[in-house]
């Protein structure tokens, strides 16, 4: 098969990914839209490990995934302590960070 | 001369006593006042001790040197030593600090700051002065000139009156905005002197003895006379001044007013001119300028003011014309007059702040217009405060006027209508002081100052009485400070070629060499 | 007269002195003493206020005794060698700026130190009783012997700088002293005026110590003076007129003239002394001790009449209209330093007579200011002419002493006056006829003037205030104005007996006979018929006739001559009102404009960076869609490079 497909698979799930961050508002979805971008890069950097024959993006790859574990642990944590406060997961109402 | 290392203990001894404040007990405020007293009497010894061994007829050399290896790979050296006006000015800052403390014993016991905290800031703030002025590497010098600011913006901005913040926050960035255009200067002054020499250097009397470029002098020169002409302050750069010394409390507006800003009048006459001296004679139109505008524009919106420390601020203004004006005029009278009157302008400048503390203090008023008749109800307090007043608008026989005589000879010797114009400050001078007297200790007494207003007490005179008494032994007998003075003025007036004009008519030969 | 005198001989002073020995060293104690007292009143404050007095007047006292003690010894020597310097200590010194801080007696000082000291301690032991119901006598003891040392420094200076001490110190004793009663608005008010509108003529006296530096290269007596011939014309005439911007303030001089009515406001005793016998004439020693200078500069000369003659007419002008017994005599006293500053601006015909009438209207002053202390002591501290009058019944002694000095003054032989002016007369005439016209009148306008003050005072009918029961003082008071009612009328006769002033003073300020294109007595006699008629002109409008209490409007210039011929309004135009107005705009500009300028630039920083951080509004998904532009223009730009 032509490796150049999982590529264009890769693209397409990364502009679901940004398409949902942007356009969702719950915080849990927003982040599942992050993970999938995320993931869509580890496939294309996986495909580009195997169209290029090296091991580079296999590693690489593996890093996002330890980076987004972490996230995911921090980033959780966030949004339920925000979801116990607030009793809300909306990303618009939690923007007390502002100017 | 001795081996004792006193510009190195004059640094640490404030310092370390500064550290030990830190961890005296909190709750008993008056033993850190006490200490601090003491350390800062111990640096008036130590002081006295030196000026005691200085040379003076070696007054134009740098005396009790010591250099250490700071930042090797830039040539920074750890070196200090004094030449006769930079011990004066030592002197006077050492003299002034024990003051400070005791008249304003209980300006800080109310305030929100901790008191030991402000004991100790102002002896950090004594260390810096003393290094600001015993520097020798001009790397050095910068480093102090900057760390002076941190002392004195938390005295303002800890404990200050009800617009702290703002002044504190304005004299810092006027104070930055300056130092960093002299530290561009500084940085370059030290690529030329790489180029020059091979090795580059921050030693000012290596960098002194460079014959730079002239165009290269004027964009270095600018550098440091705009951050020297914020410090001092010359107009138009001068308008922190007065809301930084009224809203700060008298001891540190005496610090700020009468040392901190001699700085910047030191700077002039030690790195403007001796390092750039083309440069320094090319803006002297414009600094004359500048300075003769001072003198009457600071003196007639003194006039103007209903804010009593205000008004001692821009009396400040005026004076610190005069100084500048002695400076550029590049005769040896003008100069020596210049430093002679950044020695008795602090003395005046802290009296009047002082005892215009302990008014406003007790009546719980800046404003002129809420006095009136303090004499009747304090005559102690009103003499004083007219003995600080004559001596600020320089009266024969009190200390200013020896200076600022010299600064208008030294001016009327190369301009003369420049000279008379100057000349006219006196007679604004004893507008604005007998104005405030006036307004403020004669006249009916109002009830609120009668009842709240009470005559000086034990620790205020003891305080006041030492100043009063310099200013009066400097108006008849100042030529022990002029001695050590003048060697090092005839190195600058070396320095920028600069020589006195000669009479009109030859003097008789008595004794009287040119 | 001298052998020197003459006209082909030089009329110049000498200025050459030898050092001090013997009796002479102890000239610093005439200052010394006076110091002494004053720092012992003024430290040691309320302990002293019960013998405080004593130690004011026994100090001027032995600075007394010492200067009959100096005079004396002086007197032994020949002319030529009368002059002696002591060297105290080097006060400045930088490079060829040379200013020891050295004392000079010569004939000039002497005549003022005997005349300070003299006055002063009658003035001080006057004062004992005048303030003894004042709570804070020891205070105005304590300025008064700061005065005295001042003036003393002030005559005693060897050198201008020197000189500038002792002249400011007078002024800061004036000023205290003016502004006693400091509780009194107009006191204070009066007291500040007194020292600004001197500080105007400091900055003259500034200018010329700084053009002597520039043109001579000193400012010592012998360094200026001495070679005052050798300099340009233009320097020397410069010099003279800054001298003189200096005499004008100190003497109370056109256009400097304001000061010295308000200063009335003082204590009676600090008129007669300061503003009447000794710092007010201060400027006449000025032009006289600087007459080498003068003398080769008769431009300065000039401009030293015009203004003497100026004020002349002008206070006794002022004085015709004062209802005010001490303001009165104030404008007497404006008009008889003129006179000496004219005589003054004659050159060597006048400066021995300058002294001389100085000396004698020290006198003559000091009398009737003590008299008219006297009267307002009696009166309840009435100064209102209009409520006096028929005094001479219940106040003989001073009655009898205020007659001599009222004598003195109108130049009736054999009181001190006559002498004293006449020969202001005879110089001003034979200097030019114009000159010897005004002071001519001036001396009729006296006559008027001042026998409308005696007939207001002592003579007519008593309008006294009800509540007033006027009495002899008492004799600790009338004992000094009887002392210098004696002297006013004797000191004419004894100075000028066998040219006795002449002698004594010519070595210092030369004198040159002056010479008339017609007989002396003429002038003599003329001069005394003008001044008889001018009198009974005043007696008989107002003694004869009824004085009315309150003051009719009067004529046009009445009404200026109340209003100090306009002096006040004109300051007041044009300097004191555009002056509140311009630093009422300096403020202003200084807060709106300088400052304006520093707060605007951080009010600018601060509201474009207010505006920037609108951008940060806390959506998420907006910095998501900023990432995501950004992350897309990144990508076309590389696209577009890689084109």
């Amino acid at each position: 098969m032509n490796p150049a497909n999982y590529l264009y698979l890769s693209a397409i799930l990364f502009s679901l990914g940004a398409v949902g961050v942007l356009v969702r508002r719950n915080a849990i979805v927003m982040f599942m839209c992050v993970e999938l971008m995320l993931n869509a890069c580890n496939l294309a950097f996986v495909s580009f490990s195997r169209i290029n024959g090296n091991l580079d993006g296999q590693v690489i790859a593996f890093f996002v995934m330890v980076v987004a574990a972490a996230e995911v642990v921090v980033g959780l944590a966030i949004i339920m302590t925000i979801f116990r406060t607030r009793r809300s997961a909306s990303v618009d109402e939690a923007n007390l960070l502002k100017y | 001369m001795s081996t004792f290392p006193w510009l190195l203990a004059l640094l640490i001894v404030p310092l370390i006593g500064a550290a030990i404040v830190m961890f005296l007990p909190k709750n008993s405020p008056a033993l850190a006042k006490q200490f601090g007293l003491v350390v800062s009497l111990i640096v008036f010894a130590l002081t006295v001790g030196m000026a005691l061994q200085f040379v003076t007829a070696q007054a134009a050399d740098f005396q009790f040197t010591q250099s250490f290896s700071w930042i090797p790979a830039f040539g920074v050296n750890f070196s200090l030593g004094v030449d006769g006006i930079a011990l004066v000015l030592i002197a006077m800052a050492a003299c002034l600090v024990p003051v400070v403390m005791l008249a304003g014993w209980n300006d800080v016991d109310g305030s929100q700051g901790s008191v030991r905290g402000y004991v100790a800031l102002m002896l950090v703030l004594e260390a810096a002065i003393v290094g600001v002025f015993a520097a020798t590497d001009l790397f050095l010098f910068y480093v102090f000139f900057e760390a002076m600011l941190v002392p004195v913006y938390f005295l303002i901005g800890r404990y200050g009156g009800p617009r702290r913040n703002y002044a504190a926050v304005k004299f810092l960035l006027y104070s930055l905005f300056g130092g960093l255009l002299m530290l561009a200067s500084l940085i370059g002054l030290y690529v030329v002197s790489a180029r020059m020499t091979g090795v580059g250097t921050f030693d000012f009397t290596t960098l002194a003895h460079l014959n730079i470029d002239p165009d290269t002098q004027k964009w270095l020169f600018l550098g440091f006379f705009i951050a020297f002409a914020i410090k001092a302050p010359l107009v138009p750069f001068h308008t922190w001044l007065p809301d930084a010394a009224a809203e700060s409390t008298p001891g540190t507006a005496v610090l700020l007013v009468g040392v901190l800003d001699k700085v910047g009048t030191f700077g002039m006459l030690r790195y403007c001119l001796e390092l750039f001296p083309d440069a320094s004679r090319w803006a002297t139109p414009v600094v004359i300028a500048l300075a003769v505008v001072g003198i009457i524009y600071g003196a007639l919106v003194a006039i103007g003011q209903s804010d009593i420390k205000r008004l001692i601020a821009y009396t400040s203004v005026s004076h610190f014309g005069f100084i500048a004006l002695g400076i550029f005029v590049m005769t040896s009278r003008g100069q020596s007059g210049s430093a002679l009157y950044m020695v008795n302008h602090g003395f005046s400048t802290a009296a009047l702040f002082l005892i215009a503390g302990f008014l406003i203090s007790r009546r719980g008023s800046r404003l002129i217009e809420d006095f009136g008749g303090v004499q009747k109800v304090a005559p102690i307090l009103a003499g004083t405060f007219l003995v600080a007043g004559l001596s600020s608008l320089a009266l024969p026989g009190l200390s200013s006027f020896v200076s600022e005589f010299l600064v208008l000879v030294g001016t009327f010797e190369r301009y003369r209508w420049i000279g008379v114009v100057a000349t006219l400050g006196i007679v604004l001078a004893a507008l604005y002081i007998l104005l405030m007297y006036q307004r403020t200790m004669t006249g009916p007494t109002p009830d609120e100052v009668g009842e709240r207003v009470t005559d000086l007490r034990g620790r205020e005179v003891l305080a006041i009485a030492p100043i009063l008494v310099i200013i009066v032994v400097l108006g008849f007998y100042p030529q022990p400070v002029l001695d050590v003075i003048n060697p090092a003025i005839d190195r600058v007036m070396h320095a920028v070629n600069a020589s006195n004009p000669a009479p009109e008519v030859a003097p008789v030969a008595e004794g009287t060499q040119p | 007269m001298s052998p020197f005198s003459g006209a082909l001989a030089p009329a110049a002073g000498e200025i050459s002195a030898a050092a001090a020995t013997g009796t002479f060293t102890q000239m610093w104690l005439l200052i010394a003493l006076p110091l002494l007292g004053a720092a012992i009143l003024l430290l040691l404050g309320r302990r002293t206020n019960a013998w405080g007095h004593w130690v004011g007047v026994l100090m001027s006292l032995g600075s007394f005794a010492i200067a009959v003690s100096i005079f004396l010894k002086m007197m032994q020597e020949s002319g030529g060698n009368r002059a002696f310097t002591q060297h105290l200590f080097q006060w400045i010194s930088v490079g060829s700026f040379q200013v020891p801080f050295d004392l000079r007696i010569d004939q000039l000082s002497m005549v003022f130190v005997l005349l300070i000291t003299g006055v002063g301690t009658l003035i001080h032991i006057y004062s004992v009783s005048y303030m003894s119901h004042d709570r804070e006598r020891r205070r105005f003891f304590g300025y008064l012997n700061l005065f005295v040392a001042a003036m003393l420094l002030l005559v005693l200076a060897d050198n201008y700088l020197v000189l500038y001490v002792g002249w400011e110190g007078v002024g800061l004793a004036s000023y205290l002293l003016i502004g006693f009663w400091f509780y009194k608005e107009t006191a204070a008010v009066a007291a500040k005026k007194a020292f600004v509108v001197n500080r105007v003529g400091d900055v003259g006296l500034s200018v010329a110590v700084m053009l002597m530096f520039v043109t001579f290269g000193s400012v010592t007596f012998e360094g200026v003076l001495a070679s005052a011939p050798k300099a340009s014309q233009t320097s020397l005439t410069l010099i003279g007129l800054a001298l003189l911007l200096a005499a004008c303030g100190k003497s109370a001089q056109f256009p400097l003239q304001s000061w010295l009515l308000d200063a009335m406001e003082g204590p009676t005793p600090v008129s007669a002394l300061i503003h009447a016998a000794t710092m007010v004439t201060a400027g006449v020693y000025l032009i006289a001790r600087s007459n080498a200078i003068f003398n080769a500069a008769p431009t300065a000369q000039t401009a030293v009449i015009i203004i003497g003659a100026i004020t002349l007419i002008m206070g006794a002008i002022i004085g015709c209209a004062k209802d005010d017994i001490k303001k009165a005599l104030a404008g007497s006293t404006m008009s008889q330093i003129g006179y000496m500053v004219l005589a003054a601006g004659l050159g060597p015909i006048g400066y021995v007579f300058a002294i001389f009438h100085l000396l004698t209207h020290g006198f003559f002053k000091a009398t009737m200011f003590l008299g008219a202390g006297s009267v307002m002591h009696g009166m309840n501290d009435q100064v209102n002419m209009r409520r006096f009058g028929a005094l001479r019944t219940v106040m003989v002694v001073t009655t009898v002493t205020f007659f001599a000095g009222y004598l003195a003054i109108l130049g009736i032989p054999p009181f001190a006056g006559f002498y004293s002016k006449d020969k202001i007369i005879e110089s001003a005439f034979a200097h030019s006829t114009l000159v010897g016209l005004v002071t001519l009148v001036g001396a009729a306008i006296t006559a008027f003037y001042m026998t409308r003050l005696v007939a207001m005072t002592f003579l007519g009918k008593a309008r006294w205030p009800d509540d007033a029961h006027p009495h002899e003082s008492p004799a600790m008071m009338m004992i000094p104005v009887s002392i210098l009612a004696v002297l006013s009328t004797v000191s004419g006769f004894l100075l000028l007996h066998n040219n006795w002033i002449v002698n004594w003073l010519e070595p210092v300020v030369g004198f040159e006979e002056p010479v008339l294109g017609f007989n002396v007595n003429i002038l003599q006699y003329g001069t005394l018929a003008i001044v008889l008629i001018s009198a009974a002109l005043g007696y008989v409008l107002y003694a004869r006739r009824p004085v009315p209490q309150v003051a009719p409007v009067g004529s046009l210039l009445t009404q200026a001559a109340r209003a100090d011929l306009y002096g006040d309004a004109v300051n007041e135009a044009v300097f004191m009102r555009p002056g509140q107005y311009l630093t009422r705009f300096l403020v202003w500009f200084d807060n709106k404009v300088v400052d304006g300028a520093v707060n605007g630039s951080a009010a600018l920083l601060g509201g474009l960076s207010g505006r920037a951080r609108r951008t940060q509004n806390g959506f998420a998904r907006s910095y998501a869609l900023t990432m995501l532009g950004g992350a897309a223009l990144v990508i076309v730009a590389l696209v577009l490079v890689r084109l």
